[in-house]
């Protein structure tokens, strides 16, 4: 699966393979991780709105 | 008792009632867990599998909820890529929908393996030519996605929602939902056609084998498409059963109609290339093997020409004839019909592509050995039913599934 594992080759196969994983995860990793970051400084806007 | 926690404005029945129904199904459920304990405990001795059939019920019943719950990816990417906005009244059905049929594929997936404690080898030691570790990785990230898209519901709850926090992470993922749904979309395309790619590849298994492009045999395509045809059609089928049950109207003519009209011409398409495919094997691919056409469905108790009739006439042909043609699919009667035999048709695809593949006799002194699961196969691809009609009477219950349903059945 990674690169220091013995059996990982770099080749055209498990560069396209494990390119279009990483490409998925990213996707999935980045975006929910941008969701709960506004979250919290959607929450402390909005406390900070209130103690005003 | 819990009428804190049922979104507002609208009705469910007593506690009570409801507790007994969640009892009642949970005896199956249990009936289930015992089973697959049985298997984890005592091995796979507990199924009637052997040499010949090393894939089984447990196999077709995951391919089955896999091709089921495409309804998600596929309404998902209509809705969001596309731009079909009406189709915002189902999506959530939809996605709870995949999203138990992606659980149970991977708990089966689970009993299945015999040793689930090496269930991260297929990972860790990934065989990047191989189609099921693309199913692997597919299907474990592309249910990473669907568990993103049914968060957001779970903390639409009312009770949940009140918590500043919960109420901004679940705008926030409806926000930028549609990454997501192109994520999924781009996952389910190659799991959906990897899962069909396996029998292609099997140039030993000449029931199975198929020419195609590149690496993929004709069979990766066509799985893909038969799931996008027939998972919106189970979507529809459970939302008209969860209607029945519940006595109540939950989304309006016009999203459905919508939806079975895209699903009807996916299947109408599939079903002219599923032809033109089984009618160029028949001739040109098996004949260049060394086998007849009836070499497949002779001489054997169970496996006869009615089967192929049965998966491209009656579950394929009619339900996307009466799906695309308007005047049949207005008519109640015909329409379920049509839902009913297109979820049919992807049911025996996927029989025929696991169970027959490997029936067939290849060798000259090999005959057909026919297969009946154990009860503790039946019991154990009983169990996800059980697990899904609990989750989705839990999830009717408590959230916002469906947005039409205040609407269409105001409280007096």
């Amino acid at each position: 699966m990674f690169p220091f594992n013995f059996e990982w080759v770099w080749d055209m196969s498990h560069l396209v393979f494990m390119g279009g994983l990483g490409f998925a995860l990213n996707a999935m990793g980045l975006g929910i991780t941008y969701c709960i970051i506004k979250a919290v400084i959607d929450t402390f806007k909005e406390q900070g709105g209130h103690h005003d | 008792m819990d009428s804190a926690l049922i979104p507002k404005g609208l009705k469910r029945c007593p506690f009570g009632p409801f507790v007994m129904g969640i009892g009642a199904v949970s005896a199956v459920l249990l009936w289930g867990v015992f089973a697959m304990l049985l298997v984890w405990i005592k091995g796979l001795n507990q199924t009637n599998m052997n040499d010949y059939y090393g894939f089984a019920l447990w196999i077709w019943a995951d391919l089955t909820v896999i091709a089921l719950g495409g309804g998600a990816f596929f309404t998902g990417f209509l809705r969001y890529i596309i731009g079909k906005d009406e189709l915002k009244n189902i999506i959530n059905y939809a996605v709870l929908i995949g999203f138990i049929c992606y659980s149970s594929a991977q708990l089966i997936l689970g009993i299945d393996v015999g040793q689930p404690l090496r269930g991260w080898f297929i990972f860790w030691h990934a065989n990047v030519h191989s189609m099921l570790t693309e199913v692997a990785f597919c299907l474990t990230a592309y249910f990473g996605v669907l568990t993103i898209e049914y968060l957001p519901l779970i903390l639409e709850n009312r009770q949940i929602d009140k918590v500043p926090f919960f109420h901004h992470l679940s705008h926030n993922l409806h926000e930028i939902m549609a990454v997501f749904a192109a994520t999924g979309a781009f996952l389910s395309f190659f799991h959906q056609g990897s899962l069909g790619g396996v029998s292609g590849v099997l140039f030993g298994r000449p029931f199975g084998f198929r020419e195609g492009v590149f690496i993929w045999p004709w069979t990766f395509f066509l799985f893909t498409w038969s799931a996008a045809a027939a998972g919106p059609c189970f979507t529809i089928l459970i939302t008209k059963i969860t209607e029945v049950v519940t006595q109540k109207k939950l989304v309006k003519d016009n999203v459905i109609d919508l939806l079975a009209k895209i699903s009807g011409w996916m299947l109408a398409t599939y079903i002219v290339v599923k032809i033109v495919d089984t009618w160029y094997w028949a001739t040109v691919t098996a004949p260049s093997k060394g086998f007849n056409f009836m070499d497949f469905y002779s001489d054997n108790a169970f496996y006869g020409p009615w089967i192929l009739m049965l998966e491209i006439i009656l579950g394929g042909i009619i339900p996307a004839v009466i799906l695309i043609t308007e005047r049949w699919r207005k008519n109640p009667g015909f329409f379920i019909t049509a839902i009913v035999l297109a979820v049919i048709g992807v049911c025996v695809n996927r029989w025929v592509m696991v169970l027959q593949v490997l029936a067939v006799p290849v060798l000259p002194f090999d005959r057909w050995i026919l297969y009946y699961p154990s009860w503790q196969e039946v019991a154990t691809t009983i169990l996800p039913v059980a697990y899904g009609i609990i989750l989705i009477a839990l999830s009717y219950r408590y959230l916002p599934i469906f947005p039409q349903e205040q609407e269409l059945n105001p409280v007096k």
